[in-house]
């Protein structure tokens, strides 16, 4: 069975790059989410393996969303990548206390995402 | 009395055919001896007789060089094969990391491309200029100005870290913004100079048909970026080209769907 990755980011041009980046992993299935509400209806309703999540979204936050995922033990163990433009260190260790696992800064490369998303991955 | 004598007589007998035999064997093992010990003292003649021999040693010696030659010569091959084959290996990997960020920038290049021409709706242009420009390029402060159909000025469309009436004015030909629009190609500044709206980075004009329809102005990077790339001078020239297509494309959408309109509606109130 694939492992399955739930982007959520409100930029369809972002959305649509990683897409690009991720497709290279092996039995992935890529779902999308336009913003937080979106992301959380969608990893509430079906099993992801990692998120990636953006920060600065319309209707729900990054942060908030992740907050809530860390908090519902049914979800709690899914591996977040935070990907946004905030580049400050204290936007970083925000995150990461929230229970992100990785945070990656915009502009991205499509080597270091997969890299980390190879490294959140559990093996199926 | 005789029965017991030739029993004697019998088991003397018997005695004497085992001493016999036993007389025998010995005499076999001592010629089976003799005839080893000669064939020994041969084989020691023969070795000695070859190491005492010239010939014979320096045949050996010959042998052997030319073993240790030839194993050295291809000790030399074989090490020269390694360092090429470790030279190519670096080649490969150099050429890997090279098609890899070859593949990063077309997926960049076509992303924004696409994402460009994915719609006719003039504002959904322009928002997607917007995220390219923060998403793919990492700009924080910048404009962007669009000409005005009617009074032939450009105005500030969208922009971001900053308040529009901040911006500079950008008339053709005047200022910074004005002379970057006449040349009609990307312009860039010094990226690590300190942030001032008088003193954009980068200045992409929109051009389409060599007539400028527009500009976009970076003032500002995100703070994890310092600097330009390849392939941001490559999105520079793809927001030049592509942006003013879908920008003008756009606009000629919907300057058709209004006249559409205008004749519908004569057409419904001729028939009416």
């Amino acid at each position: 069975m694939g492992q399955r990755i739930l982007i959520v980011e409100d930029s369809p041009t972002m959305r649509q790059l990683l897409v690009f980046a991720l497709r290279r992993l092996k039995d992935v299935e890529i779902v999308e989410a336009h913003d937080g509400m979106d992301g959380l209806r969608k990893v509430s309703s079906d099993h992801f393996d990692l998120a990636l999540i953006d920060i600065n979204m319309p209707v729900m936050d990054g942060l908030k969303l992740i907050s809530l995922i860390r908090g519902d033990e049914n979800l709690s163990s899914i591996p977040i990548v935070v990907i946004t433009t905030e580049g400050a260190t204290e936007d970083r260790e925000r995150a990461l206390s929230l229970g992100a696992n990785e945070y990656l800064t915009k502009p991205i490369q499509a080597n270091l995402v997969l890299s980390v998303v190879k490294g959140l991955m559990k093996p199926a | 009395m005789s029965d017991e004598r030739n029993e004697l007589f019998s088991r003397g007998e018997e005695f004497l055919q085992i001493f016999k035999r036993g007389a025998d064997f010995t005499r076999e093992l001592l010629v089976e001896n003799q005839r080893l010990r000669t064939s020994l003292a041969s084989l020691e003649d023969e070795q000695n007789a070859a190491a005492r021999s010239p010939e014979e040693w320096e045949k050996y010696r010959g042998e052997l060089t030319s073993r240790l030659e030839h194993l050295e010569a291809e000790y030399e091959t074989v090490r020269v094969r390694l360092h090429q084959v470790e030279e190519e290996n670096q080649q490969f990997a150099e050429r890997y990391l090279e098609i890899e960020e070859e593949n990063n920038n077309l997926a960049n290049l076509y992303v924004a491309s696409y994402q460009l021409h994915s719609t006719l709706d003039l504002d959904e242009v322009v928002k997607i200029i917007v995220e390219i420009v923060i998403n793919l390029v990492g700009a924080e402060i910048f404009a962007v100005y669009l000409l005005d159909g009617n009074s032939g000025e450009l105005g500030v469309a969208a922009h971001e870290g900053a308040d529009p009436e901040e911006f500079p004015s950008c008339a053709e030909g005047k200022g910074v913004l004005g002379q970057a629009l006449e040349s009609a190609e990307p312009t860039c500044w010094d990226p690590t100079q300190e942030t001032n709206l008088d003193r954009p980075i980068v200045c992409i004009p929109l051009v389409v048909q060599n007539r400028p329809i527009g500009l976009i102005s970076i003032f500002g990077l995100l703070q994890q970026k310092d600097g330009f790339s390849a392939l941001d001078h490559e999105l520079f020239t793809v927001l030049g080209g592509h942006a003013a297509t879908a920008l003008f494309a756009a606009r000629l959408y919907s300057q058709s769907e209004r006249k559409l309109n205008t004749i519908q509606g004569f057409i419904d109130l001729l028939t009416k």
